[in-house]
């Protein structure tokens, strides 16, 4: 994975430093709230309504053991000892306080992480594929060029007061893992006739109080041209952008507003300044940062360990956890190991400092020392000796870190929500966990097979619901926490944003809907057919019928 | 006298910032002597007469777009951009186009809110002159301030004052 050379490191450094004496004017007083605040956001720092949120940066989801345990030591030192994923693949401190954040910054950067753009009006922390590497439909590794780009848009001078919040994600495979077109820049990795390697390149997506799937402004663009193609659409919205309205100033009403073409126009007009001048990336620092990610020194294994099946065949929950959490590796011999945070006892994405620890040592042992976080809100060991996973799973559920429900109904996506953000309209996880309480039974989740569920507390859509299969919205009726079901919702190549199937539901009404939701499936299901694939096939009339009864009310 | 910093250093400074006042025509003209900005609608309805006036410099709201002023430049010596809040950002690709694009060579100042925490950001997008609001800093934390111009040492971008990203100006080992 990338380490930081000697400017990396100043910088991160340089970063504590100036955040340590901003925090000290504010404490001080010279600092009002309203300057303070969207300086702290930079920093990652939010205050919420208990305590402040520090969110660390884990560029595209990837960490070392070493890191782990550093996140893992400051939850113990500075917060209640656990920490949460977000659907970023950042990591959440719910606890801080703000005196002791430039402390904890400072502990990071010795470490090579930082809080830096997690949160405020600029270019936010970027996402990508947590398989990147060692998935078999990987055309690029997307992490070189997410890291080259996390180098670009870190204090870009220009950008850092956009009009709103600005997220990438990049793919780099056949199968969109990164959501891509719910992004304000999704970027798709891909080699054009001649074999060159380039960028499609996605304006516009984003979910939010308005989902809008992105539009593709280029289909190609070569990859020494990127960062000046990004830096023209940054400029163009930067300029363009609504600031009156804080609920319209995102790029996607900007595109929406002037059309793809126009837009595309602008940019294209801005680029032509820009394009093959000095801001031109070059062979030389692809290739440094690419030296950072190259295969680890796998062993020449079998392609199907031999004893692998006996033990499956031995012992029906290891297989269980097989047929789930763990997934095919492009080397031979070697396996893709998603370690579960959704212990339907927890809530969804967090963990302990002890089983942080734990998924650290794991790595060192299993997987090359590295560990990643997924926008599921798992984490990932990427690199599994397939003779290592029984081992491997005996201790993740000893640990309860073996929830074999990957990709099932219980495997929520979910905002911390009313019981930790200040902007929530109602709570995210008390519902999260009265779903995975309705839903215990294994064997009726694994024939239920895949089918994503996704919670949000509110418009702002952290949780992701619009491209749930299922999803679940809170919203704030006269002072009350209700919820809204949509269904169809979909990410990945085919991504698709959810309906509304009609009223919304008290809290105590949610298990019993989506009982309903999912006996339609049972019944309407085809041989093999996915959730998502009926929903499709018969719409959502079945769905509504079976939850709302003959006289399906209209939505108010 | 207000304060402004140019060139790294603290001083005082003259020049007046002529607001028009509600519904007043940018055609009434009254300029006060001395050096002045005056709003980009003032220059616009008066440049034939003022084009060349020593001391004269012309603002431009953050919504107001600097290719307004582009084919105007070689006759102002100064421009200033309003931050009419610190988080409107517009200005800094205002400032980066006006010497990038437009090769302005004259004065451009920040005004309006200004904040030591964008003094690094704004010299980078090509501000010399930065003008916080009068009494938003004592004389003492003003000099204070002037440590936020050397907050970082080797940022990763090009920009108005570098032309080459690290990644050209630097020998990065792998």
């Amino acid at each position: 994975m990338y380490r930081y050379d000697p400017y990396d490191q100043q910088i991160v450094d340089e970063r504590v430093a100036q955040f340590r004496d901003q925090t000290r004017r504010y404490l001080a007083g010279e600092l009002t709230d309203d300057e303070f605040r969207p300086l702290r956001l930079q920093n990652g720092l939010y205050v919420q309504r208990h305590a402040p949120m520090l969110r660390v940066a884990v560029p595209y989801g990837l960490m070392s053991s070493t890191q782990a345990r550093t996140l893992a030591a400051l939850a113990r030192k500075y917060d209640k000892g656990y920490v949460h994923v977000s659907t970023r693949q950042n990591i959440q401190y719910n606890w801080p306080a703000i005196k002791d954040v430039p402390e904890m910054l400072a502990e990071l950067a010795q470490v090579e992480m930082h809080a830096i753009q997690t949160s405020g009006a600029c270019i936010r922390s970027i996402t990508s594929d947590p398989f990147a590497g060692v998935i078999a439909d990987e055309v690029i590794d997307p992490r070189p060029w997410t890291e080259i780009l996390r180098q670009w848009s870190t204090l870009h001078p220009e950008f850092a007061f956009l009009p709103r919040k600005f997220k990438f994600a990049v793919n780099g495979a056949l199968n969109d893992r990164a959501v891509i077109q719910c992004h304000d820049i999704g970027l798709d990795l891909r080699r054009n006739a001649a074999g060159e390697i380039g960028f499609r390149v996605l304006v516009g997506g984003g979910l939010g109080r308005t989902p809008i799937i992105g539009e593709e402004i280029s289909a190609f663009v070569p990859w020494q041209h990127i960062l000046t193609y990004c830096e023209a659409i940054l400029r163009v919205y930067n300029l363009h952008g609504r600031r009156d309205n804080l609920y319209k100033a995102r790029i996607k009403i900007l595109v929406k507003a002037l059309g793809i073409e126009e837009f595309r126009r602008q940019v294209e007009e801005e680029w032509a300044h820009s394009k093959d001048g000095p801001r031109t990336l070059t062979e030389a620092e692809v290739a440094r940062v690419s030296a950072y990610f190259t295969s680890p020194a796998y062993a020449e294994l079998p392609a199907t360990d031999a004893g692998l099946e006996a033990q499956r065949a031995a012992n029906p929950a290891f297989n269980a956890w097989m047929k789930r959490n763990v997934l095919a590796h492009k080397v031979p011999g070697y396996a893709i190991v998603i370690v579960s945070l959704k212990n339907p006892s927890v809530a969804p994405g967090d963990i302990t400092s002890d089983q942080f620890d734990l998924v650290a040592d794991l790595a060192d042992r299993y997987s090359f020392g590295e560990l990643r976080t997924t926008h599921e809100q798992n984490m990932v060991l990427a690199d599994v000796r397939q003779s290592d996973l029984f081992a491997l799973w005996e201790v993740l559920r000893a640990n309860g870190l073996a929830t074999p429900t990957f990709g099932l109904l219980t495997d929520i996506i979910s905002c911390p929500g009313g019981d930790f953000c200040a902007l929530a309209n109602a709570k995210s996880i008390p519902i999260a966990l009265a779903i995975q309480a309705r839903f215990d039974d294994l064997d009726y989740l694994h024939d239920l097979g895949d089918l994503e569920l996704n919670i949000s507390g509110c418009m702002n859509s952290c949780g992701h619901h619009h491209v749930g299969h299922i999803g679940i919205l809170g919203v704030d009726k006269n002072g009350e926490e209700w919820y809204q079901v949509s269904l169809g919702g979909s990410q990945g190549n085919q991504t698709s944003l959810g309906k509304v199937i009609g009223r919304s539901f008290a809290a105590a009404d949610v298990p019993d809907v989506i009982s309903k939701i999912v006996d339609v499936f049972v019944a309407q299901r085809t041989a093999g057919e996915r959730f998502i694939e009926t929903v499709r096939r018969i719409g959502l009339d079945p769905f509504k019928l079976g939850v709302y009864g003959a006289a399906a009310p209209e939505r108010k | 006298m207000p304060k402004i910093i140019k060139n790294g250093c603290v001083i005082d400074d003259t020049a007046q910032i002529l607001v028009l006042d509600e519904g007043q025509a940018p055609e009434a003209l009254n300029l006060p002597e001395g050096p002045v900005f005056i709003p980009l609608a003032v220059w616009q309805a008066h440049k034939n007469t003022l084009a060349g006036r020593a001391g004269l410099g012309v603002w431009l709201d953050s919504h107001e777009s600097v290719e307004d002023l582009a084919e105007d430049l070689d006759s102002i010596g100064a421009v200033a951009l309003n931050f009419p809040k610190f988080t409107d950002g517009r200005a800094y690709s205002g400032a980066a186009l006006l010497r990038t694009r437009y090769g302005f060579k004259g004065e451009i100042r920040a005004i309006g809110d200004v904040m030591r925490d964008q003094f690094f950001f704004m010299q980078r997008c090509g501000f010399d002159v930065l003008q916080p609001k009068a009494g938003k800093y004592t004389d003492t934390q003003l000099e204070a301030a002037l440590a936020s111009f050397k907050d970082f040492s080797s940022p990763y971008q090009a920009a108005v004052d570098e032309a080459s990203p690290l990644f050209r100006r630097a020998q990065r080992a792998a």
